[in-house]
């Protein structure tokens, strides 16, 4: 089965194109490059497109299956009206599938369950990379939150934390949250150093 | 209680009406909490509509009907029951065809214009590299309007140029490289070609129909049945809406929201230009102003009149090579909810149109619709060519097309 993976992001691309090999009797084809996509399409005249639901180029892959359908290899969006749990459990995964006339749901079926896993996968993993880009940011400022205290309260590393700490839990916020209106309040007042 | 609607929105220009509604406080004053689902393409818009990711979506008309009749998918019925503006399209051509035409910074006679294309095409046809130009989408105002244009100057649109389908953000690059010679695009992405230097504006939609549909608010039929008092409310906003957008005193404010990266995230001035019907055609040239450009209050302009849907109809059947079928006919004129539009408005003083359908293009002079408050004056709903649309002989309209 000859199936093309149509994501401009690489690294989800990947993950996809690892999943969808551990299955038998696929041939896989990772397309991430606008540029040429419709001549690609109709060169590998692929059984399964999966596309990420965020891609540009939706509109125009669409228009080529309507044209296609004149074609010996006509494509059409996944998939019959009976199958509409699974589109739109695809489509909450984040992925729109398009299917070759013919090929039939049970072939279909272990080749969508894992692209669904592994979109959701990669979502859940940018979810906490962003946290932990997150809570490195909020490091950060109550490093700066500190530094300041230190210096206009001539007071310790931990007393200034102790301090921040105290307020936060006096106030019923987060110690990040309380460090960042001393920073901001700090720049407020012009000295930024 | 407030109740939360999420809206589908490709970055355009004339996503504006719920979106300013939502910051300018008018929906949360209808009791509405909304949220925006912004997208990059309508295939993306319409799934999330129909899997329940979002409620209701600015949508192309003509993709609503399409839905409706199951064109490249399974049937699933949509409701339009507001149309968020008329026209606010352009055809932009590269730098060279602007030259071979003609066109001289200068909005073009629809008429004139599409002689002298048709004479370019032809030598082009024969050079073996016929002219291709881009639309948003098969199933968009876009691709009817620019189709209607060219079929009505003798092009026709599949066999003396080339039509493909390409995604609006694309479309100035694809100018810019040669990959197409033109385009049908909505705002802002016109202004963007010509700042780019990618080509000129040479002809509004507007002038091809003046008073022409674009998008609509569009719902799942069931889901709009569900939460109907909420879209009726966000019906009333949008009207209020409206008025506070053509207002020149808000041309500013409105542009500076809408050009945010979480709506259309693009230049203030170029968003601005749309708003105020003021465009720049040429790279470096002089704001014009085209009076009705876009066109999304006065004269009822949001009330979806059944004869529009009828209208899209026929060009769908047209160029999808289909011919008149009664029951598809129907279908398709049920997807405009003129009901579901007076009845949200009929507690106000906003004029609602007792009539549902009117002959479109027949108004080259103005025409007084009786309202519920007396009359209001529609002016000016011409086809370029003259034609008229008459709803209730759509079956012989649709046999006359070529």
């Amino acid at each position: 089965m000859r199936i093309a993976i149509v994501d401009e992001r690489a690294s989800r691309a990947s993950i996809i194109e690892d999943g969808l090999s551990s299955l038998p009797d696929c041939e896989l084809f990772v397309l991430t490059q606008r540029d040429g996509l419709i001549a690609r399409i109709a060169e590998i005249a692929p059984d399964i497109v999966f596309m990420d639901l965020g891609n540009p180029s939706r509109d125009v892959l669409e228009e080529y299956f309507v044209v296609s359908r004149a074609l010996a290899h006509p494509i059409a969006m996944f998939v019959d009206e009976s199958d509409d749990d699974s589109i739109a459990a695809s489509i909450d995964a984040g992925v729109s599938t398009y299917v070759v006339d013919g090929l039939s749901a049970k072939r279909i079926q272990p080749l969508l369950q894992m692209t669904m896993q592994r979109f959701e996968a990669f979502a859940r993993l940018e979810t906490e990379l962003a946290e932990a880009q997150g809570k490195l940011a909020e490091r950060d400022t109550i490093d700066k939150a500190k530094r300041i205290l230190m210096k206009t309260k001539g007071v310790s590393e931990p007393a200034a934390y102790a301090e921040l700490r105290q307020k936060a839990m006096s106030s019923s916020r987060r110690i990040a949250d309380i460090a960042d209106a001393v920073v901001t309040a700090h720049e407020l007042m012009g000295d930024s150093s | 209680m407030t109740q939360r609607l999420t809206i589908g929105f490709l970055p355009l220009v004339d996503a504006c009406l719920p979106i300013l509604a939502h910051e300018h406080g008018f929906a949360e004053e209808e009791g509405l909490e909304l949220t925006f689902v912004r997208d990059v393409s309508w295939a993306t818009v319409l799934d999330r509509l129909l899997y329940g990711h979002s409620d209701a979506a600015h949508l192309l008309a003509p993709l609503a009907i399409a839905t409706t009749l199951g064109r490249g998918r399974p049937a699933q019925r949509l409701a339009a029951p507001f149309v968020l503006g008329l026209n606010g399209n352009a055809v932009t051509v590269s730098n060279t065809l602007a030259e071979a035409l003609g066109c001289e910074g200068a909005l073009g006679d629809p008429q004139a214009l599409g002689e002298r294309l048709k004479a370019v095409a032809a030598e082009r046809q024969a050079q073996g590299r016929a002219l291709r130009f881009g639309v948003v989408h098969r199933y968009s105002s876009h691709n009817y309007m620019l189709r209607y244009w060219l079929a009505g100057c003798g092009i026709r649109p599949d066999e003396d140029v080339e039509i493909v389908t390409i995604a609006p953000p694309f479309s100035a690059d694809a100018l810019k490289a040669g990959e197409i010679d033109g385009s049908c695009v909505g705002e802002p992405w016109n202004s963007i070609a010509v700042e780019n230097g990618a080509g000129q504006i040479v002809l509004a939609t507007a002038q091809i129909w003046r008073r022409g549909v674009e998008k609509v608010l569009a719902l799942r039929a069931e889901r709009l049945d569900e939460i109907r008092p909420a879209i009726e409310g966000l019906i009333r906003a949008m009207r209020r809406t409206g008025k506070h957008f053509v207002d020149p005193a808000n041309w500013d404010t409105n542009a500076a929201i809408l050009s945010r990266p979480e709506y259309c995230d693009a230049p203030h001035t170029l968003v601005r230009r749309a708003i105020s019907d003021r465009l720049v055609l040429t790279h470096g040239g002089e704001e014009r102003e085209y009076p009705d450009f876009m066109f999304q209050y006065h004269e009822a302009a949001n009330f979806p009149w059944v004869s529009q849907a009828e209208w899209l109809y026929s060009q769908l059947v047209r160029w999808d090579g289909l011919g008149y079928d009664s029951d598809a006919a129907h279908a398709a004129a049920r997807v405009f909810r003129p009901d579901v539009y007076r009845s949200a408005l009929a507690a106000t003083n906003d004029p609602l149109p007792t009539a549902s359908s009117k002959v479109e293009g027949s108004v080259s002079e103005a025409l007084q619709a009786s309202t519920q408050h007396g009359t209001i004056l529609l002016e000016n709903n011409t086809f370029f060519d003259g034609r008229s649309f008459d709803p209730d002989r759509l079956e012989d309209y649709i046999a006359a097309q070529i």
